[in-house]
């Protein structure tokens, strides 16, 4: 489960709040899904690309987090170019896949796209601890206690499912019934343990909600926080880079008459 | 460490019906526990020792959850209206970690009762200090050990200064030095702040250096015995036992042996390193030599994290060796090849029979009697054979008023018995169990021990990871103990 654990950090990028990084990149992914053009995901990821270096993660970590981008967008971008809707000149023709303009450049669009949306929502999160977000989403949001703590022990929860789908695998071999081949009882045996899986953590979740009660969880009584969740000027600067760099992408899209809003 | 002063505690005529049970849980408890008293409350399995925390705790639920009938009082008001007045602890350590980080987790109840911020982090550090938890505030939680958490989880409760500390089979779950850990944590709490405390277990020795009181429920309903620790236990001696409760003194009697000749080994193990597989995988002991004989049982024991289960699930044929070599002799193989890890699922119902540390994880059905009829069925047996074989399993292990329950409504003992018998359902050759005892009541070891020991009076053999040394004592012909745990890389 590392690739869900926090990256801790001594970069200022550590001590912003949560809710802040939240608000950046929900600002520059809402405005990038706003048009599909390359110009505005282009000029977004540049921005984005030269912050890199203050985002507290080393080079290798930043690979290892963003590597689904790194194969999903090349591969968007092939297939949005075979079969892309054809529009303009046709630049190459082989029985019936056609390559166009048009093509390439809607699938230039989304590749960036993927890229810019992708790279500060794994960035800024990487550098997130969940108890954190949760508490800023309590605090600074207002989002009720109840869910927000039940989610995050929820989540916890949810770091022990590996252990118990390793277990639940050993335990049908031991039992006999493992040895089935082909699709549909491969299929059968994936969904039988699915089951057993969900009936252990519902198990498992209810036990915790009675420890939780029994510490005054969800009692009447007004709740008080060990852990301050402020907001303060770092937190400004950083949603106001969210919004510069939003603005430059809209910006430069409709001088370069590329914006397309979706929505129109 | 300033607090409370302990709470009284009043029943009267109380009971409790889980919604959709016929029978109460618990009926017509009278029972007064005065501030500042030691409560070790015992029963039979079944007569509503945990229902009756849970009351006290006031996490019983309301009108939905069930039926509850005359007073149950914590100094005078409701348990649910005061939170923070009553600490609970329960069996599971891993179920109630709530936050990440210790500091973050012992301060949680705090929070929900409204103590001011600057308070709480004085009362986290008391608390912390209290039970012996010597870590800073920002630990991972997820990197304690079974005593630690438990000792978190009282940590927690401390920390809402509670007048009344409630503990439900605390140690069930842990090593004899977890047990140990969490026993001197509580004696040390209660010594300090004065509470009153209430603790059920079954394992009694433990906690008379604690108690000063001993309250034993009647599985009928009220109060069977309630007095100074010693009289009640010597009045009360052949009851308890009778009920499954450790009782000091009381020598459970090794079951009577009438050894079969060997036939030579089973599997043989040389130079062999285990662990799981996959990216993270390595192994956690290894240089391991041992024989499994024919009809014989062989103990594995070693601390927490010496790769007990690891080794087991290896001989079991479930996990393959990291290195070295695991060979299985033509007396256990039949026909099947050498390497058990390679034989088909099938095939390994008959040869070795696993036992898992968890029996929730191995359950399939939602029936008792479907549970133990997947072994003889995966064989191919014909219907009216299985019916018998499941038949005489039900009976043999007092499971015959269950064949219709689900699995997973069965109560500790229940679920290891059935966990046993569906693995014999299919006779294999060979079992390897994973601490069998762990957690059961006096009852129940009493009925594995000689269960395991007539089965390798009849030929059988048997691999039992543990840290019973009763158990090792009554059944082991060898034992392999393994070493403290291979050095771990640095947490990253």
């Amino acid at each position: 489960m590392s690739l869900l654990e926090a990256v801790e950090t001594t970069r200022a990028v550590g001590r912003v709040n949560p809710v802040a990084k939240l608000l950046a990149a929900l600002l520059v992914s809402v405005v990038l899904l706003l048009s599909i053009d390359w110009v505005s995901a282009g000029v977004a990821l540049g921005l984005e690309l030269l912050l890199l270096p203050w985002a507290g993660l080393s080079a290798r970590q930043l690979l290892r987090r963003t590597a689904p981008l790194w194969v999903a967008a090349p591969m968007s971008v092939v297939v949005t170019t075979l079969y892309g809707r054809d529009d303009g000149a046709v630049l190459l023709q082989l029985w019936w896949i056609s390559v166009t303009e048009g093509s390439v450049s809607l699938a230039l669009a989304i590749g960036l796209r993927i890229l810019a949306v992708g790279i500060p929502g794994i960035v800024l999160l990487a550098t997130t601890d969940p108890t954190d977000l949760a508490d800023g989403l309590a605090q600074v949001l207002r989002l009720p206690a109840r869910f927000v703590l039940g989610g995050l022990a929820g989540l916890r929860l949810a770091g022990l499912f590996a252990d118990d789908w390793r277990q639940l695998a050993l335990a049908r071999r031991a039992r006999g019934v493992a040895d089935a081949r082909g699709p549909v009882a491969a299929a059968r045996r994936f969904a039988g343990q699915a089951f057993a899986l969900l009936v252990l953590s519902v198990r498992r979740g209810s036990k915790l909600a009675t420890a939780m009660e029994a510490k005054g969880f969800g009692s009447d009584a007004e709740r008080t926080w060990a852990r301050p969740s402020t907001v303060g000027p770092r937190d400004v600067v950083l949603v106001a880079i969210g919004v510069l760099i939003a603005a430059s992408a809209v910006t430069a899209a409709v001088l370069a008459g590329t914006w397309e809003f979706v929505l129109a | 460490m300033t607090t409370a002063s302990g709470a009284r505690v009043d029943a009267r005529g109380w009971g409790w019906r889980h919604a959709g049970r016929l029978r109460p849980a618990v009926s017509e408890l009278d029972l007064v526990v005065e501030p500042g008293e030691r409560v070790l409350l015992l029963g039979a399995s079944g007569a509503g020792k945990s229902t009756l925390l849970a009351g006290l705790a006031g996490v019983l639920g309301g009108d939905e959850e069930g039926d509850a009938r005359g007073e149950l009082l914590v100094d005078g008001r409701a348990p649910a209206e005061q939170r923070g007045r009553v600490g609970l602890v329960l069996q599971d350590p891993d179920s109630q970690v709530v936050l990440a980080r210790v500091g973050d987790d012992v301060a949680f109840g705090c929070e929900n009762i409204g103590v001011p911020r600057d308070e709480i982090w004085r009362r986290v550090d008391d608390a912390l200090e209290a039970v012996g938890l010597d870590l800073p505030r920002s630990w991972p939680t997820a990197q304690l050990s079974g005593g630690q958490k438990q000792r978190l989880a009282l940590a927690g409760a401390l920390a809402m200064r509670p007048g009344l500390v409630l503990l439900d089979e605390p140690t069930a779950n842990l090593d004899p030095e977890g047990v140990v850990e969490v026993r001197d944590a509580v004696s040390r709490v209660v010594e300090r702040t004065g509470s009153t405390l209430v603790v059920v277990e079954h394992r009694v020795s433990v906690w008379l250096p604690v108690v000063d009181r001993v309250v034993v429920l009647a599985a009928g309903g009220g109060v069977l015995a309630d007095g100074a620790p010693e009289e009640v236990l010597d009045r009360q001696r052949g009851r308890l036992t009778e009920a499954g409760v450790w009782v000091p003194g009381v020598v459970p009697e090794p079951p009577v042996r009438r050894r079969a000749s060997s036939r030579g080994p089973l599997l043989e193990a040389a130079d062999l390193a285990v662990g799981h597989r996959g990216p993270r995988g390595r192994a956690v002991a290894s240089g391991v030599d041992l024989v499994v004989g024919d009809a014989r049982t062989l103990a594995v024991t070693g601390p927490n994290g010496a790769g007990k289960s690891t080794l087991a699930l290896t001989l079991a044929g479930l996990l393959a060796p990291v290195a070295g070599e695991l060979r299985a002799t033509p007396e256990l193989a039949g026909g099947a090849g050498t390497v058990p890890v390679r034989w088909r699922s099938r095939e390994l119902l008959t040869r070795v029979g696993t036992v898992f540390q968890d029996p929730e994880h191995q359950f399939l059905t939602s029936t008792v009697r479907r549970e133990l009829a997947v072994g003889p069925e995966a064989l191919g047996e014909p219907a009216a054979q299985v019916d018998e074989r499941v038949d005489e399993l039900l009976a043999r292990l007092r499971l015959d008023h269950l064949a219709g329950a689900n699995p997973f409504t069965l109560s500790g003992g229940e679920k290891r018995r059935l966990s046993v018998a569906t693995v014999l359902a299919s006779r294999p050759r060979l079992l390897v169990l994973d601490e069998p005892t762990f957690g059961q009541d006096a009852r129940t070891w009493r009925e594995l021990v000689a269960l395991l020991a007539a089965l390798v009076d009849a030929g059988r053999s048997v691999v039992a990871v543990t840290h019973d040394a009763e158990f090792v004592a009554a059944l082991a012909d060898d034992v392999v103990a393994l070493d403290e745990p291979v050095a771990t890389e640095a947490a990253r």
